[in-house]
C-alpha cells in the first residue's frame, strides 16, 4: 500500500538546514495498523506529512498504492489526499461553523458526491462512530472524545486507502483516548489501513506493528501483539 | 464552478459567520450609499444653479445707451447717448444674420389703478420678440403683438402677481386698469418663472410708451437675441462688431465702454456654469474618495476574512479541496455579499435622494437625483475591486500549504 524508498527531508532554519528525515525504508501492506514512534524531533511528524502529502519530499520515492507521489501541483495533491488519504489530527481540526454532519459530509462535497447522497453517507458515518444522535451539533458542543470521533467520521467518510493519525489521542484523557483507540481498532478490522503518530507507548502497543524513529532515521520495526482497547472502556 | 451545490455552500458559510458577513455587507452598502447620495447632491446643486440663472432665454444680448466718459470727434464727455427707432431698424439690417429678434424695452415705473386697488409696478415698452427673452408665459389671452406696436394700441399685459393684487379672484381680462394716468386694456396675464419681481410686472407696446412720452421715438434699451446656432463664442464676436458699429455711428470713443454698455446673457451664464461644473467636480472628487474608501474598506475586510479563515482552508485542503476551489469559495462569498448589500446601499440611496425632493432647497440643493447608470457603474466597480480585493489573498490562502495552516494555532 505504501512503499517508501529512502526518504531524505530537510528544512532550512535561516542560514542552517535541518537534516530531518534520514533515509527512511518503509512500506505498510493493506489493512495494517502501524503506530510510528518516536521522542519530539525525532521526524515522526515530517513523515507523516510527507506520507499525506502535505508536505513534499527532497530525495528518495514514495508511491501510495501503486502511483508514484512526486512533483505534484497544488491541485493534484488535492485530489490526491481527497481520493487516497483520511486525516486526524491532534487538534481535531473540525470547521467550527459547521455542525457534526456537514464537517462529516465536508471530505464528500469535494469528491463532488450529491447533497443527498452526502448527508447520508455523512449520517452512516456518525452512526458508525455513535454519534448519531449529535449529528446537528456544533464542535463547540462536543466533548474532546466526541470531536475525535466525529473527526474520525469525518476521515473515514471519504473511503480513504489510508488513515493517518497525527496523535490522535494528544488532546484527551485516558479513558477518551481508549475510546478513539476502540474506534480505530474496529475500522482497522474492518480492513482499512491506518498510521498512527504517538509518542504514548500504550497507544502505541494497541497497534499491530511499531516502527520506532529517532533523529530521522528508524531504529526499530517490529511486530507487537495488540492490546486491545476494548478492554478499558 | 457555479453548481447549486456550490452556492450552498457558500449560503451555509454566510448565514453561519453573521459578523463577518454584515461587516462587509455594511461597508459596501455605506459606501455606495454615500456616494449616491453626495452624488445626488452634486447634481441637486446644478439643478439649483440652473433654476437661479436659467430662467430668462440664454442666447440674448441687452445693448443700453448710457454717458459718454472720453471726448470724442469733438464731442465733450459726459454726453447722453440716446436710442431711437432708426438704430434698431439699423441694427436689423446690418446684423441680420446673427439676429435671431429684437425688441425695444422702455422701463418705467408708477402708480397702477384699478377700482380702489393700486400699487406701483415696474411697466415696460415691449415689442412682441420681448416674451422670448424672457420666456413668458402666457396664463389667459395673449402677448403685445405686431398689431398692437402698429397701432400704438393701449393694451396692456399683465404679470400673475399683478392680476391678483389688483383683481383678486376676478378675471382680468378685458377690464380697464390705469398706468400713469393712461387707460389700458388687459388683454393677457401672464407667469414666469423667475420669481415673484418678474410677475409684478405689465408689458406694453412701446409704441404706445413713445406716444405716452410725447410721441417720441426714443428707446431705451435694445435687447437682441442671436441666432443660438452662432455659440456664445460668436455671440462674442458679434457683440464686438455691434459694439464697433453702434460706437461709430453714435461717435462713441472705442475706448469708451460707458456710452454704450453690453450685456450677454450667455456670459453670465457661462461663468455660473462653470462654477457649477468646479461644484460638481468637487463634490464628486468626494464620492469617487468615499468609493475608494469602501474599496479600502472591503480590501481590509478581505484581508482579514482570509486571515480568519486560514485554518479552515487549511482543513478544507486536507481534505481535499483544490486551489482553485478555495479561491473560488473566498471569491464567490465576496462577491454574493459585495453585490447583494452594494445594490441594496444604492437603492437606498437612490430612495432618499427621491424622498428628499425640494426639502433641502434652502442649502441650494434641488430635486438631488443620480443617472442610474452612474450609480449601477459604482456599484460593479466596487463589486469588482472588491472581487480584486478578495482575489489576492484568496490566491495567497489557496497557495499555503495545509500543514503550514494546520500548524497556526
Amino acid at each position: 500500500m505504501i512503499e517508501i524508498k529512502n526518504l531524505h527531508k530537510s528544512y532550512k532554519m535561516g542560514s542552517n538546514t535541518l537534516h530531518v528525515l534520514k533515509g527512511i525504508n518503509f512500506s505498510v501492506e493493506e489493512g495494517e495498523l502501524v503506530a510510528i514512534m518516536g521522542s519530539s524531533g525525532s521526524g515522526k511528524s515530517t513523515l507523516l506529512n510527507i506520507l499525506g502529502m502535505l508536505d513534499e519530499l527532497d530525495e528518495g520515492s514514495y508511491n501510495l498504492d501503486g502511483v508514484p507521489i512526486k512533483n505534484l501541483n497544488e491541485t493534484k495533491a488535492a485530489q490526491y489526499r481527497n481520493k487516497f488519504l483520511g486525516f486526524v489530527f491532534q487538534s481535531f481540526n473540525l470547521i467550527n461553523y459547521k455542525n457534526a454532519l456537514e464537517n462529516v459530509a465536508l471530505p464528500l462535497y469535494y469528491q463532488k458526491v450529491g447533497r443527498k447522497e452526502r448527508q447520508e453517507k455523512a449520517l452512516k458515518y456518525l452512526e458508525q462512530v455513535g454519534l448519531k444522535e449529535w449529528a446537528t451539533h456544533l464542535p463547540s458542543e462536543l466533548s474532546g472524545g466526541q470531536k475525535q470521533r466525529v473527526a474520525i467520521a469525518r476521515a473515514m467518510a471519504a473511503e480513504p486507502k489510508v488513515l493517518l493519525a497525527d496523535e490522535p489521542t494528544g488532546a484527551l484523557d485516558s479513558k477518551t483516548s481508549y475510546e478513539v483507540m476502540d474506534l480505530i481498532q474496529k475500522i482497522n478490522d474492518a480492513g482499512n489501513t491506518i498510521l498512527v503518530v504517538t509518542h504514548e507507548p500504550d497507544i502505541a502497543h494497541m497497534c499491530k506493528r511499531i516502527v520506532h524513529l529517532k533523529d530521522g532515521v528508524i531504529v526499530e520495526d517490529k511486530k507487537v501483539k495488540q492490546v486491545r482497547a476494548s478492554q478499558y472502556v | 464552478m457555479f453548481s447549486r451545490d456550490n452556492w450552498q455552500e457558500i449560503f451555509e458559510t454566510i448565514q453561519k459567520n453573521k459578523l463577518r458577513t454584515f461587516l462587509s455587507g455594511f461597508t459596501v452598502a455605506i459606501g455606495i450609499f454615500i456616494f449616491v447620495v453626495l452624488f445626488g447632491f452634486g447634481n441637486g446643486l446644478t439643478n439649483t444653479f440652473n433654476k437661479f440663472f436659467g430662467d430668462d432665454a440664454t442666447n440674448v444680448i441687452f445693448v443700453s445707451p448710457g454717458q459718454t466718459s472720453v471726448p470724442y470727434k469733438g464731442y465733450k464727455a459726459n454726453r447722453i447717448i440716446e436710442f431711437d427707432n432708426s438704430d434698431l431698424k439699423d441694427i436689423e439690417k446690418n446684423f441680420a444674420m446673427f439676429i435671431d429678434y429684437t425688441t425695444p424695452r422702455l422701463s418705467r415705473s408708477g402708480l397702477v389703478k384699478y377700482n380702489n386697488e393700486s400699487n406701483n409696478y415696474p411697466n415696460r415698452g415691449v415689442g412682441p420678440a420681448h416674451q422670448y427673452n424672457e420666456k413668458t408665459i402666457m396664463m389667459f389671452g395673449r402677448y403685445i403683438n405686431q398689431n398692437d406696436i402698429k397701432e400704438k394700441a393701449k393694451v396692456a399685459v399683465i404679470g400673475r402677481l399683478v392680476a391678483q393684487d389688483l383683481f383678486k379672484d376676478k378675471n382680468p381680462m378685458g377690464e380697464f386698469i390705469d398706468i400713469g394716468g393712461s387707460s389700458f386694456k388687459v388683454v393677457g396675464v401672464f407667469q414666469d418663472e423667475g420669481g415673484d419681481n418678474e410677475e409684478r410686472v405689465i408689458y406694453i407696446p412701446y409704441t404706445t410708451r413713445q406716444l405716452i412720452d410725447k410721441n417720441t421715438d426714443k428707446l431705451n434699451q435694445i435687447i437682441i437675441g442671436f441666432k443660438p446656432e452662432i455659440g456664445y463664442a460668436g455671440s462674442i464676436a458679434f457683440q464686438n462688431s455691434l459694439k464697433k458699429y453702434l460706437q461709430s455711428k453714435k461717435n462713441v470713443s472705442p475706448k469708451d465702454e460707458k456710452g454704450i454698455s453690453f450685456r450677454n446673457i450667455g456670459d453670465g451664464l457661462n461663468r455660473n456654469q462653470q462654477l457649477a461644473v468646479v461644484l460638481k467636480l468637487i463634490v464628486s472628487l468626494v464620492a469617487l474618495g468615499t468609493i475608494i474608501a469602501g474599496i479600502i474598506g472591503i480590501s481590509n475586510i478581505m484581508v482579514f476574512v482570509v486571515k480568519e479563515r486560514t485554518k479552515e482552508l487549511g482543513v478544507r485542503k486536507a481534505l481535499g479541496a483544490t486551489p482553485k476551489s478555495v479561491i473560488s469559495t473566498i471569491l464567490l462569498e465576496s462577491i454574493f455579499i459585495t453585490t447583494v448589500s452594494g445594490f441594496i446601499g444604492m437603492i437606498i440611496g437612490i430612495a432618499v435622494l427621491n424622498s428628499l425632493g425640494e426639502s433641502l432647497e434652502k442649502y441650494f440643493i434641488t430635486d438631488p437625483y443620480i443617472d442610474t447608470g452612474v450609480a449601477v457603474f459604482a456599484t460593479i466597480l466596487l463589486i469588482v475591486c472588491g472581487g480584486i480585493a478578495g482575489y489576492i489573498p484568496a490566491k495567497r490562502a489557496a497557495r499555503i500549504k495545509p500543514i503550514v495552516a494546520l500548524r497556526d494555532e
